[in-house]
């Protein structure tokens, strides 16, 4: 990290505060997971009507892969938008193909 | 550097040594071209067997066994084999050099991508020698194909599995290459039209091949490992297999013909003499029609029983699809509007274009129909929609390419005169084989049969049909007559022989194996006809001349590749006697040693100095 040297004190200043607000997001999303872990666990623990727990653990779960991928893969930062792209395309095709063997195969 | 000069001079041994260790994407390019080019021959040849079975009516020429191996393999052929990798010719000669890249972002695996192409190809064939090639139709439905006897079928699943692989591994490579890999300057928006169609055909490779690649698991396991996925009677369902199949299969058709309409784009407006009129709209046109593109597989399963309300829903989807298509054909249609324009062979296979998709854009429109499709389903009415659609779009797109960037990769110009020979006599053959096929199919002649019967008013239009055949069977000897001519008498042509617009044309032809000695600066939409306009004779450097960093060459693809052939062969055979295993291990071993070579081995490429450049540049 050579150019770090030659930053401004005040860039400096500001590149050190959004570190720390990183590092908070961080934090907060990690124990974030850990309760929705949790609840998922003590969901089925606690057999409530499976009607009502699975769905609720798979948005459970789809809340966590966003956080995975924008706090932890950095995908909140700038210069993401083409794999952010790519990524919903390729969940789109997917959900129409699930989507559509479903109601037309399955059902 | 003075291995240009050297390799006018190299033995057959050594050219044909460096043609197989090459990653470099203008070498891969004509490999896809000759490859390509070849299995287009075969799946002709066994299009005009199917035609002269069809001349007359209880013909014997083949019997129906082998007729159903010649429909299946010219479908597969002319898909997989033929049209996808002369589209990935196109790709690797231009894109690259489109938006000012000295290579495509993977080099090894653009050439992996190739040699797995080739033996899946390769693969598919072999079924004709060893006692019959697959015959399930190229769609492959099951049961008929998980109950098909021999190994036809196996062959056709293996194979399609090593090539998709390939085709994939190709689709990313282009995509890497788009996003990162631009010129300073070369903007989304600013990107030749061919380089955003194969940027958004590459997207629907990614997202499309793994369904496909899915399917032919279900259906290797079925055939060769005896689960029942497709079995009903083992709680499977047949139908899965046709979602799959489909679930690619639509995509395919933009696959291939979204890099047809920007091959058009780009010959339209260099010969009219005019940027592409509303350039953005064709953007526009080419995602909406990617997106779309994903929404309407379930068009080809009317018949099958899906119900009326899925019916309908796949039946809006499709005739929206109409809407970018219409948006495309206008805009070209304004390119030419007021432009100067030049009569050659790319832009007579333009102009013959438009008029011939537009007719395959209407049939489909009525198949789209799903109520009248229960009539035109299975019948020559299809066939003639979809020959109109992937000839009069793909095909045709594909001989405009090939005369129009002909110089650019080989730096001689196709002769003309022969060129228009070649046209009128394909394009005259084309509309006589198919547009009598329109009115064979609605009169009720179904698809697939290999005979029909006399005095039921079929006679004449399958004579004319087969006559139109033999017509296209003459423009392509005359096309190869061409090749052959001008490579060996024709002119050495500039590096700007169209007085084009995009930057593939600011570098001489052939280009040097770097490429672009500095990387261009790019300033807008046809970034050399900005130069032009304002006098200068080429591109504004955007960078000092510097070392350039090239990758070496590798033979490992190849091994790679020979290794899933050979196991692919295990893979069939065990069925019958389990020591074929033995070539599944050998053959896996072969290819993961490769891969193994390849992790461990670093190859860090080579550097062109910046001295050696000068001195070139001098000479």
């Amino acid at each position: 990290m050579a150019e770090k040297t030659s930053l401004h004190p005040a860039q400096l200043d500001y590149e050190k505060q959004k570190r720390k607000e990183e590092m908070k997001q961080q934090v907060i999303t990690f124990a974030l997971m850990i309760i929705f872990t949790i609840i998922a666990f003590s969901m089925v623990i606690a057999e409530l009507n499976k009607l009502f727990v699975i769905p609720v653990i798979f948005v459970l779960a789809a809340v966590q892969v966003g956080f995975q991928l924008y706090y932890f893969m950095h995908m909140s930062h700038k210069g993401h938008e083409m794999p952010a792209f790519m990524l919903y395309g390729g969940v789109f095709a997917a959900f129409l193909t699930i989507l559509a063997l479903a109601a037309l195969v399955w059902w | 550097m003075s291995t240009m000069v050297a390799n006018n001079k190299r033995s057959f041994g050594s050219t044909l040594w460096d043609y197989l260790t090459t990653v470099d994407h203008k070498k891969i390019a004509i490999l896809y071209l000759v490859a390509g080019g070849f299995f287009f021959i075969i799946g002709g040849l066994e299009a005009l067997a199917i035609r002269w079975q069809l001349v007359k009516p209880m013909n014997d020429f083949v019997s129906a066994g082998l007729y159903n191996e010649l429909i299946t393999m010219h479908g597969t052929t002319m898909i997989f084999l033929a049209a996808m990798p002369l589209i990935f010719a196109f790709m690797n000669a231009v894109v690259p050099l489109q938006i000012g890249a000295r290579d495509v972002a993977f080099p090894f695996l653009n050439s992996l991508g190739f040699w797995l192409f080739l033996f899946g190809g390769i693969m598919l064939n072999v079924g004709w020698i060893t006692g019959g090639a697959a015959d399930a139709g190229w769609t492959a439905y099951a049961p008929l194909s998980t109950t098909s006897p021999g190994e036809g079928v196996d062959y056709y699943v293996l194979g399609l599995q090593i090539s998709g692989a390939g085709t994939l591994i190709g689709g990313i490579n282009f995509l890497v290459t788009i996003v990162n890999m631009r010129a300073p300057g070369m903007t989304y928006m600013r990107m030749p039209l061919f380089t955003w169609t194969a940027f958004v055909a590459s997207a629907l490779i990614l997202f499309a091949f793994p369904a496909l690649t899915v399917g032919l698991f279900l259906m290797m396991f079925d055939r060769l490992f005896g689960s029942g996925f497709f079995d009903p009677n083992m709680g499977g369902n047949s139908v899965i297999w046709q979602h799959l199949f489909w679930i690619f299969g639509h995509p395919e058709v933009y696959i291939l013909a979204l890099p047809a309409f920007g091959i058009f784009s780009e010959i339209i407006s260099t010969f009219s003499r005019k940027r592409l009129f509303g350039y953005s709209a064709m953007v526009f046109a080419t995602v909406l029609i990617g997106f779309l593109g994903f929404m309407v597989w379930a068009h080809h399963m009317f018949t099958v029983g899906m119900g009326p309300a899925a019916n309908s829903i796949f039946a809006v989807a499709t005739m929206a699809i109409a809407i970018p298509t219409g948006i495309k054909i206008f805009n070209w249609l304004f390119t030419l509007w007021g432009g100067n324009i030049q009569i050659n062979t790319p832009m007579l296979w333009s102009l013959g274009f438009i008029p011939t998709f537009t007719l395959g854009g209407m049939t489909g429109v009525m198949v789209a129909a799903a109520s009248a499709d229960y009539q035109f389903h299975d019948s020559y009415f299809v066939v003639a929609h979809f020959h109109y659609v992937i000839v009069g779009g793909v095909v045709f797109a594909l001989f405009a390419a090939t005369h129009y960037w002909w110089p650019k990769m080989f730096g001689k110009i196709l002769n003309d005169t022969l060129g228009k020979v070649t046209f009128w006599l394909f394009f005259i053959g084309f509309h006589l084989t198919f547009f009598i096929q329109h009115f064979l199919g609605l009169m009720g002649m179904p698809r697939r049969y290999w005979v029909f019967l006399e005095d039921q008013g079929l006679d004449l239009g399958n004579a004319i049909s087969t006559t139109g055949a033999f017509l296209m069977g003459l423009g392509t000897i005359v096309l190869l007559y061409n090749i052959v001519v001008t490579s060996v008498k024709g002119e050495k042509v500039g590096s700007d022989p169209w007085d084009a617009r995009t930057l593939e044309w600011a570098i001489p032809s052939p280009p040097p194996f770097y490429n672009f000695k500095q990387l261009p600066l790019v300033r807008g939409l046809d970034p050399l006809w900005i130069e032009k306009t304002e006098g200068r004779k080429g591109m504004t450097p955007a960078e000092p001349i510097s070392d350039i960093h090239m990758p070496n060459n590798s033979f490992l693809p190849f091994v790679m590749s020979l290794g899933f052939f050979i196991a692919g062969f295990g893979f069939i055979y065990q069925k019958y006697d389990l020591v074929w295993l033995s070539l599944v291990f050998i053959g896996m071993g072969i290819a993961l040693g490769a891969m193994l070579m390849r992790s461990v081995k670093d190859d860090l490429g080579y550097h062109i100095h910046k001295e050696d450049l000068v001195k070139e540049a001098k000479e």
